[in-house]
């Protein structure tokens, strides 16, 4: 359950950034999570109520994108979905794989309120 | 881990940029800002920070994940019992509650920093940070970074170390590569430990774990070993000696290498150059950034 800690590293960032802007409100949050983060999105949305009370972003919208698992073959040059526990080329079954896609635990995107707004 | 030269950008969000810019407005007029920032931006800039600290001391970091009870204790007290003529060692173990792995260790003679965790189920690169202050290093080739036993977790926290070490122990069955992918692709170095248990367990094939391994598209090395059998864990310790003059090779050059870390998005293990800042670690206490650093979120 390291998805509290990462709440906590969320919460200071989306504060941070709302400070540089001078923002008076937090409204919506988008974070892109993918399958190969290691982090839950469901348990990300569980702990953030209990983070961001009393905070700028305590009514914020939070929304995560989930990103799909995707590999280049370093073999053959496909690029090609995969799963979690399967990262092979899905064109020649190799396992001379880079993941594209799927690892990302990024906060994309804030919509503030800024005064006057 | 930078928000500032577009290394964040990747094929899969450079959309975001593009239709945002820093400072688009939304339909309702309310400010959109693309941030595109990892969320463990503050645990990799202090383990950058961690790496700088012990590249400058040459010491090799091993960060070793596994199960609690696979062996990595027992791996580490036969590890030092086979190199600790060889080489300096150091550990930093991490458990919820107790000492008693610290003790194991310091009764083989070498020093060790016990971090309780309390209910965190992971060590992160602040505890580290704390931890290695209460160190010294001098002297030091090898520091072993025992994480707390958690499949889960420990894979998102680059803690400052350059190779992650993972233990799947001979019990716990040969599928756990695929059961926790994310843990097992992070891995440098595969370990099968309690391989003495294979004549009893024999449901558990080694070939069909490094199978399972390989799915994950892991070039990492997959060996047996055990401690009850010395001439086993000559692999091991083959591997610690040639990732130890790689690491003195890298430092020469000025260059050191980032662990894999799951939670990536926007980063990556491998060598890199080294960020070209000070910061003095020798007192206790929290850091000051030089300015005109590589850093952007002084």
């Amino acid at each position: 359950m390291h998805e509290l800690s990462i709440c906590l590293a969320l919460i200071e960032q989306v504060q941070q950034v709302a400070r540089e802007h001078g923002a008076t409100r937090v409204d919506r949050i988008l974070l892109r999570i993918g399958p190969l983060s290691g982090v839950e999105p469901s348990l990300i949305e569980s702990a953030y109520p209990m983070v961001a009370v009393g905070t700028l972003a305590a009514d914020a919208e939070l929304v995560i994108e989930t990103t799909p698992v995707r590999v280049r073959c370093n073999d053959c040059g496909q690029e090609t979905d995969a799963r979690p526990n399967r990262l092979l080329c899905g064109a020649c079954g190799g396992y001379h794989t880079k993941v594209l896609s799927g690892t990302e635990m990024l906060l994309a995107n804030l919509e503030l309120t800024l005064p006057g707004d | 881990m930078c928000d500032t030269c577009g290394c964040n950008i990747t094929p899969g969000n450079e959309h975001l940029v593009r239709a945002g810019g820093p400072h688009a407005h939304t339909e309702d007029g309310r400010a959109a800002v693309t941030v595109l920032a990892s969320l463990l931006g503050e645990n990799d800039h202090q383990a950058a920070h961690n790496r700088e600290h012990l590249d400058r001391h040459g010491v090799l970091a091993i960060n070793l994940m596994s199960s609690p009870g696979a062996g990595k204790t027992s791996l580490l007290e036969a590890t030092i019992e086979a190199l600790g003529g060889e080489f300096g060692i150091a550990v930093i173990e991490g458990d919820l509650e107790t000492e008693n792995d610290a003790e194991r260790i310091r009764a083989k003679g070498v020093p060790a920093i016990q971090i309780a965790t309390g209910s965190a189920c992971h060590l992160d690169a602040h505890m580290v940070h704390d931890a290695l202050h209460q160190l010294t290093l001098d002297g030091v080739d090898l520091l072993f970074i025992e994480n707390v036993g958690n499949l889960v977790c420990p894979a998102s926290f680059d803690l400052g170390h350059h190779h992650n070490v993972t233990l799947l122990s001979v019990p716990e069955g040969d599928d756990k590569p695929a059961k926790y992918p994310v843990m097992f692709r992070a891995a440098d170095l595969v370990l099968c430990t309690k391989g003495d248990l294979l004549g009893v367990l024999p449901e558990f094939a080694p070939a069909r774990a490094e199978e399972h391994l390989r799915r994950l598209a892991s070039d990492a090395p997959f060996t047996t070993v055990s401690t009850r059998d010395p001439a086993s864990l000559a692999p091991w310790f083959g591997w610690l000696r040639e990732e130890l003059a790689a690491q003195r090779a890298r430092t020469a050059a000025g260059h050191t290498r980032r662990p894999m870390v799951q939670a990536e998005g926007t980063r990556s293990g491998g060598v890199v150059h080294r960020p070209d800042h000070d910061h003095d670690h020798a007192g206790g206490g929290h850091h000051r950034h030089q300015a005109g650093g590589h850093h952007h979120h002084d």
